[in-house]
């Protein structure tokens, strides 16, 4: 058994916040410099070469890439020999995302949903556990704009509609999202589960590193498929027209019901913040 | 192609009319920060025939909520929020003089009709470039609606903040004639 202090839990979740919200992966920076040289658009090259310089300069200034810091998605993997000491560890975490926020000169927008009135602290978190053998804990926080999120859909399709269905829906979404989520994005794709398992799924699948491969090749070629149409539709940079509409189209899928046919589309825009560390 | 216009703050329709959609703009002078939040309030101070806290005369809207300014700086990252939220009070306040608006998304009917109307524009800022904005923004001032924290109304003083004629005086969308253009 490893006894791990809950106090080092909450630095740690300050840290990620503040890093995942002023240093922009590098496999979304590398997608934006591969997409420039294929851009036909004028405007669409241009757009990807301020994003850049967008990035050079939030992590220079260390300054958020985006205004919007989001709310904070924290994805707890939590090895079942592990012993949380000194503290309750959901607090913990919630204690870390407040600091992390208001060190790192980060926007505070978690709010009441009737009234409005913002928190002031950006918590609550989004925790999600997950229990795993061994002695390890790994922390993941992925600041999600609301932007990206409001063009987001747990959907549940008839098992007739079949992959057809699924393609279809999840082009029509990018589609209607136009330029609201901030393109070029990241479609995050949750097939099966139950509703909510669903929704999960393409959150998780937003995670996944740029230029990395599905291990299920039948998802690998549905993946390549969804992204060459939604890549057709125009949207382009920003939205202003063009060819790179999305970095990326990653699926995660799981059985579900023999009655059901649950779909997600989660998108994640180009600001695809997100960083992890073990303890 | 698109061409690069300098402009200056408040707008006159003589700085409106010349421009057209996909136009790269930099805008130097004075806009004024609103969101939803703030727009429901300006909307209602005019219900009740009450004075704004700024003129609306010839001025520019940034639809955005910046992130805290850190030490030695005049605000945080400052990129466009969504537009559509705030286009249940555009056009009341385009008819009483507001010149244009900054922003990110397609703007419903209305408003382009307001646009069209009275001369206005409708600039798209790259959303998600915060940190690139704010180079831009050399200063800001909280002028109404502290209690509304990041949604609050700012004076900014922009020099060069570079934009795109979305939505122009002859009812040209960007958002729309853009994506026509490299749809397949
Ligand atoms: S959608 Fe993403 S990039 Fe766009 S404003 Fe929101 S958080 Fe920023």
């Amino acid at each position: 058994m490893k006894e791990i202090d809950v106090t080092r839990v909450t630095e740690t979740v300050e840290r990620l916040c503040i890093e995942a919200n002023t240093d922009l992966g590098e496999d979304v920076e590398n997608a934006f410099r591969t997409m420039a040289e294929t851009e036909v658009s004028p405007t669409g090259k241009e757009v990807l070469g301020l994003l850049l310089e967008n990035a050079a300069i939030a992590r220079r200034e260390k300054m958020p890439i985006c205004q919007d810091t989001g709310l904070a998605v924290v994805f707890m993997e939590i090895g079942q020999e592990v012993h949380f000491t000194n503290g309750d560890l959901e607090a913990a975490i919630h204690e870390g995302v407040r600091r992390g926020y208001q060190k790192g000169y980060l926007r505070k927008s978690t709010c009441h949903p009737f009234t409005r009135k913002n928190i002031g602290d950006n918590t609550p978190a989004i925790i999600h556990y997950k229990m795993v053998p061994g002695d390890n804990v790994s922390i993941t926080i992925e600041p999600k704009g609301g932007g990206s999120e409001n063009m987001s859909r747990v959907v549940m399709l008839t098992p007739s509609e079949g992959i057809e269905g699924i393609k279809a829906y999840v082009i029509q979404r990018v589609r209607e999202s136009g330029p609201n989520p901030c393109p070029p994005i990241v479609v995050g794709v949750g097939i099966g589960g139950t509703f909510e398992r669903a929704a999960f799924l393409a959150k998780k699948a937003t995670l996944r590193p740029i230029g990395t491969k599905n291990p299920d090749p039948e998802l690998e070629a549905l993946e390549k498929e969804i992204h060459e149409a939604v890549n057709r539709l125009g949207i382009g940079p920003a939205g202003l027209g063009g060819k790179t509409t999305a970095l990326a189209v990653h699926i995660e899928m799981m059985p579900c019901h023999i009655a059901s046919l649950p779909l997600a589309v989660n998108i994640q825009c180009h600001a695809g913040r997100h960083k992890k560390a073990t303890l | 192609m698109s061409r690069e216009i300098t402009l200056q703050t408040p707008l006159s329709d003589s700085d409106t009319t010349p421009l057209r959609i996909g136009d790269r703009v930099l805008l130097s002078g004075i806009v004024y920060t609103a969101r939803d939040a703030a727009h429901k309030r300006l909307v209602d101070l005019m219900d009740s025939g009450k004075p704004l806290p700024f003129d609306l005369k010839g001025a520019v809207i940034y639809y955005v909520g910046p992130a805290p300014a850190p030490p030695g700086k005049p605000i945080g990252s400052a990129g466009p929020t969504t537009s559509y939220r705030m286009d249940a009070f555009a056009p009341r306040l385009i008819a009483a003089g507001l010149k244009g608006m900054i922003g990110k998304g397609a703007r419903a009917d209305t408003v382009i009709e307001a646009i069209k109307t009275f001369k206005a524009i409708y600039f798209g800022a790259i959303g998600g470039s915060g940190a690139l904005i704010a180079q831009s923004i050399v200063a800001s001032e909280i002028i109404a609606y502290e209690d509304l924290g990041p949604e609050a109304i700012r004076r900014l003083e922009v020099r060069n903040l570079p934009l795109f004629v979305v939505n122009d005086t002859y009812g040209g969308d960007l958002y729309k004639e853009g994506v026509e253009k490299y749809a397949e």
